[in-house]
């Protein structure tokens, strides 16, 4: 067999044919490959070029940026109005107290100063400490937001929670909403997969039950209907009765798309773990949670984006958010008729943070992504 | 068979793993009946058998991923019981090897070696790391240390596997079929890790088809059908004077190719 064995030759790479390759090879066959695909690209170029010029001159060309009342406006109709919300914008942002009191204007200014400051490092991949700054926006962070925003401390005047409103209000409710019932969640998901009847029921009927209710249903009845459980006299905060119904209704999602990731996680995991005699909660932290988080991280943010839009719901109860603050002030007298731009400006801020959070997911799953990761 | 047979240079100790008439239901079906095994330290039992037959239950049974109804399991001294305690402290001393090396893939082979050592034995994580790196060293891929499992070749993967378990210092190995989701280039370097086990004194059971392994490393072949143990003997009289004619069958089917 030695004898008339003959050598392997491999055959050396050769680059694919030239047809391939190019931007004009690209757009043939992606864009005018069939006759429907050409139909459908000279469709959609009439649209674009019909809608989009006209619509960038009317926001940026023609649009009024200055002055301080509508006259400049009402002379100009053909373009959008922005000198509205440049006038009205602490109002829209932080809501009734801010807006009256530009004085006081500093307070959440510094509160998202310090957010991002803390936030945007901690998103980034090579931030040192990332632990501290987590626990930093965990912990001092909330304090410092009710002392700066609630104010009553340090001879800082006091802004109640009734006057709350506009985006720091969007914002305080969904990051409080985001930051209980994302451990809620993950509870409730390991409760619904656990072993034990009686807690596994607990947590099928919480789940149920607050995914079965409208968000709108249960601000209602937190706002109705918790007053007449408690004496007379105890009252609750509109702004925590919001919280607190917001959590539980947002845990029950959050708890769905952890299940969905936990569902994904091969036996052989929780086998492995089991057989080198690893207990439940460090089977579950060190193996199968960070593995399930990982596959359900596009739906938890899913639920997260959808959490941040329905803090809008809250004006059921009189609270007011981004999306009613510019509503409220584009019907003020001052301003009434420019509901456009109110609008546009509240669309753009809530689409500018979703597609943040949205991003950020997607940048998150390909660096947890560990069978494409580069040989190191 | 070229290298020389471990067999018979082990002196074998005392009783590691002691089955009395175990029996396992999966609901109505009797999947394992009156199993009784004796193993002692030292000795390498390798298990076959056709599949549906019990094998990898029973040696599923020995860390308890799975519970049996009557009989007695007793590993170390210590009696498998609803006892959780009980379990973890077996499994600490009991390693297993799976078909589907069921690595963690989120984390790094040197991680992956290391995770119970840290959290189970309360081992210093810096002490932990330098026990992996000799048995990653003992399976022969230290360099892949920093890579996750799922840069590797299967066989690499089930050497990490390997690696993992015997980072635990267990007393006990379990295989179960540990090289049949393999590719056949990449049996080899497995089986020679577990070669090399077996002449270090390691106590094995191996659930395989292996029968070349079989015959240069068992001190017993045990051979089951029906969840019953069929014949059990020396690897030798084993596949050369096989008594039951189940086993002569099965011999015959495996063996013809």
């Amino acid at each position: 067999m030695a004898n008339n064995s003959s050598q392997f030759v491999p055959i050396p790479d050769r680059a694919p044919p030239a047809s391939q390759l190019g931007a004009i090879a690209w757009i043939r066959t992606n864009l005018f490959g069939s006759v429907s695909s050409s139909l459908t690209t000279l469709l959609f170029l009439y649209l674009f070029f019909t809608y989009v010029p006209a619509f960038i001159d009317w926001a940026l060309i023609s649009a009024n940026w200055t002055g301080s009342d509508r006259s400049v406006c009402d002379a100009n109709k053909a373009g959008a109005c922005w000198t509205f919300i440049g006038v009205r914008l602490e109002q829209i942002l932080f809501g009734l107290y801010f807006g009256a009191n530009p004085d006081q204007v500093w307070r959440p200014v510094t509160i998202f100063a310090v957010f991002f400051a803390l936030l945007i490092p901690l998103m980034m991949d090579r931030t040192p400490h990332k632990k501290w700054l987590a626990i930093a926006l965990l912990i001092p962070f909330p304090i410092l937001f009710y002392v700066l925003i609630h104010g009553g401390y340090f001879g800082i005047p006091v802004a109640d929670t009734t006057q709350w409103g506009g985006f720091l209000l969007t914002f305080t409710l969904a990051f409080v909403g985001i930051l209980f019932a994302l451990p809620l969640g993950i509870l409730l998901a390991l409760g619904r997969r656990s072993e034990m009847p009686v807690i596994r029921a607990l947590c099928v009927t919480y789940i149920e039950f607050w995914r079965g209710t409208p968000l709108i249903t249960i601000l209602f009845m937190a706002s109705v209907m918790l007053p007449l459980f408690f004496p007379a006299g105890v009252e609750f905060d509109k702004v925590v009765r919001a919280m607190i119904g917001i959590t539980l209704f947002q845990s029950a999602y959050t708890a769905e798309a952890v299940r969905g990731g936990l569902s994904a996680i091969p036996k052989g995991q929780y086998e492995a773990a089991m057989a080198l005699g690893l207990g439940y909660w460090k089977r579950t932290l060190f193996i199968i949670l960070p593995q399930a988080l990982k596959i359900s991280i596009p739906s938890i943010v899913n639920t997260f984006i959808a959490l941040f839009k329905d803090t809008s719901l809250v004006s059921i109860i009189g609270l007011l958010d981004l999306l009613n603050m510019a509503q409220t002030a584009s019907r003020s007298l001052e301003w009434n008729g420019y509901d456009m731009e109110g609008y546009l400006f509240a669309g753009f801020i809530f689409w500018m943070f979703c597609y943040g959070m949205s991003r950020y997911s997607q940048n998150l799953e390909r660096k947890l992504d560990t069978n494409r990761r580069n040989e190191s | 068979m070229t290298t020389e047979t471990p067999t018979a240079s082990v002196e074998l100790g005392e009783t590691v793993i002691n089955i009395d008439r175990l029996n396992k239901w999966y609901g109505q079906f009797h999947v394992l009946k009156d199993i009784d095994l004796d193993v002692k330290r030292g000795e390498r039992i390798v298990i076959c058998g056709p599949s549906g037959s019990g094998k990898s239950t029973l040696i599923r049974c020995i860390n308890r991923l799975e519970s049996h109804q009557e009989g007695t399991i007793t590993v170390d001294g210590i009696e498998l019981t609803e006892d959780t305690k009980h379990i973890n402290d077996i499994r600490r001393e009991v390693g297993m090897v799976f078909q589907h090396f069921n690595l963690f893939p989120h984390l790094t082979v040197l991680e992956n070696c290391t995770l119970a050592p840290i959290w189970v034995r309360k081992t210093p994580k810096k002490e932990a790391e330098e026990i992996a790196m000799q048995y990653l060293e003992r399976v022969k891929i230290p360099e892949q240390a920093m890579k996750y499992p799922g840069q590797l070749s299967g066989g690499q993967q089930q050497r990490v596997a390997i690696a993992r378990s015997l980072c635990m210092n267990p007393r006990v190995m379990l295989f179960d079929e540990p090289t049949s989701a393999l590719d056949p280039e990449m049996i080899a370097e497995v089986l020679d890790v577990m070669v090399g086990l077996a002449e270090d004194g390691m106590t094995m059971l191996c659930v395989t088809h292996e029968m070349g392994f079989a015959r240069k490393v068992a001190n017993r072949v045990i051979f089951m059908d029906g969840g019953q143990i069929v014949e059990q003997n020396e690897p030798e009289a084993f596949f050369n004077n096989p008594q039951n004619e189940r086993t002569q069958l099965f011999l015959s089917q495996i063996l013809q190719h």
